[in-house]
């Protein structure tokens, strides 16, 4: 099975880790992913406001091309998967934006949201199953107690994102099991890392990020696993020495339990 | 022509799509901010101000710079509504006049280092510039 994906600007430069192994683990699983070819950054915010039209357009662009394939996108990086899934619900369900956005890119078909936005998460659960992981697992993580940090983008607004309940998610629980680990649920699990202050107010995220590392620590997490380029700089690079706690991607530990981690790397 | 403070709230208010006349007031916004404690106006307050036509109040205020965009409050809130969009209107509203913009490109190299992600720094011209 052949995906299309979406890498967005960070995976390809800071956060190459998240991508290597995302596609090292699905060739294991019996899937490839497959770069959109000349995809355009999402924004990594999504602009709220009803009358911003330019700033959904590259989106729209990636979304429309991969219509225009099998209709399916799968995403990696928190934020855009937040930004083109929510791009994605305007040009279905809101007419201005769908008429403002066609009127200007001129698209041979006009674009009216059918493409499915797919986190590399939900393409795990959904289309691969965690049994099915499970099963393939060479290296269970056994005895490892692991923390899911969640952050907002994936989750909010759950009427949109519809990724996991907003306030008591599982999927990355459920996740860590399938690799033989012990997940730990902390409380701040879905709380904001604080990640968009990291420029403006390096202090506001600092707080932030003790906070969730000490909700974390309390219920004994010993590592942390995520899938945000953002909240990964901001809890390796903000927290206090004392507070640190190691941060992967959720395809690292992935392509570790199913023992590609390192292979055919360069 | 003067635009007046009520018609500038109405159309922040309608910009934002967000049906501010539900909102009761019961501050659960703000309980659930991570951020509340940085802004000198709370976001339930935000939305008062809002409702009550006052937009100068919140243009002033470091309220619309402090917002994480985390969605929480939204997420919390038991009538559907969303400060957050109100808050991104407003600072819209400050950002879209000339040299208003919230960063300039040659401050970025001060606040990055070697680890941060491309991802942060599109993020804060999306958010803080027009």
């Amino acid at each position: 099975m052949i995906y299309n994906y979406y890498p967005g600007c960070t995976l390809s430069t800071k956060a190459k880790q998240l991508d290597l192994y995302a596609k090292q683990a699905g060739k294991v699983l019996g899937f490839e992913l497959k770069e959109l070819a000349d995809w355009q950054c999402c924004g990594a915010v999504y602009p709220q406001a009803e009358d911003e039209i330019a700033t959904k357009l590259s989106s729209v662009r990636s979304l429309a091309a991969a219509a225009a394939l099998d209709g399916k996108l799968v995403t990696l990086c928190s934020a855009c998967h937040h930004v083109l899934k929510r791009v994605n619900d305007d040009m279905a369900n809101d007419s201005e934006v769908r008429d403002k956005a066609n009127a200007y890119l001129e698209l041979e078909t006009p674009y009216q949201g059918e493409t499915q936005v797919i986190h590399y998460l939900e393409l795990l659960r959904d289309q691969v199953g965690f049994d099915k992981i499970a099963e393939k697992v060479v290296n269970p993580l056994k005895d490892r107690k692991i923390g899911a940090y969640y952050g907002c983008m994936l989750l909010r607004p759950a009427g949109i994102m519809q990724f996991d309940d907003p306030e008591n998610p599982t999927i990355l629980e459920d996740f860590l099991r399938a690799l033989g680990a012990i997940p730990v649920s902390f409380d701040m699990r879905n709380e904001c890392c604080g990640g968009y202050m990291a420029i403006k107010d390096k202090a506001a995220a600092k707080g932030m990020v003790s906070d969730i590392l000490a909700s974390a620590r309390n219920k004994g997490v010993e590592e942390l696993i995520t899938a945000c380029p953002l909240c990964n700089y901001n809890m390796d690079v903000n927290a206090s020495a004392s507070e640190h706690l190691p941060i992967h991607y959720f395809t690292e530990l992935l392509a570790e339990a199913l023992g590609v981690k390192g292979v055919g790397e360069n | 022509m003067q635009i007046t403070e009520k018609a500038q709230a109405e159309e922040i208010i309608r910009r934002s799509g967000t049906d501010i006349d539900k909102c009761m007031q019961c501050g659960k916004c703000t309980a659930a901010c991570p951020a509340g404690y940085k802004m000198d106006i709370q976001p339930h307050r935000v939305v008062w101000e809002l409702i009550n036509g006052h937009v100068d109040v919140l243009q002033k205020s470091v309220t619309p710079w402090k917002c994480f965009s985390c969605f929480t409050c939204a997420a919390r809130c038991p009538r559907g509504v969303s400060p957050a969009a109100l808050i991104e209107s407003v600072r819209l509203s400050v950002i879209r006049q000339q040299g208003e913009n919230g960063i300039a490109a040659e401050e970025i190299p001060e606040y990055i280092d070697e680890k941060m992600p491309q991802q942060a720094i599109v993020a804060a011209f999306r958010k803080y510039n027009k």
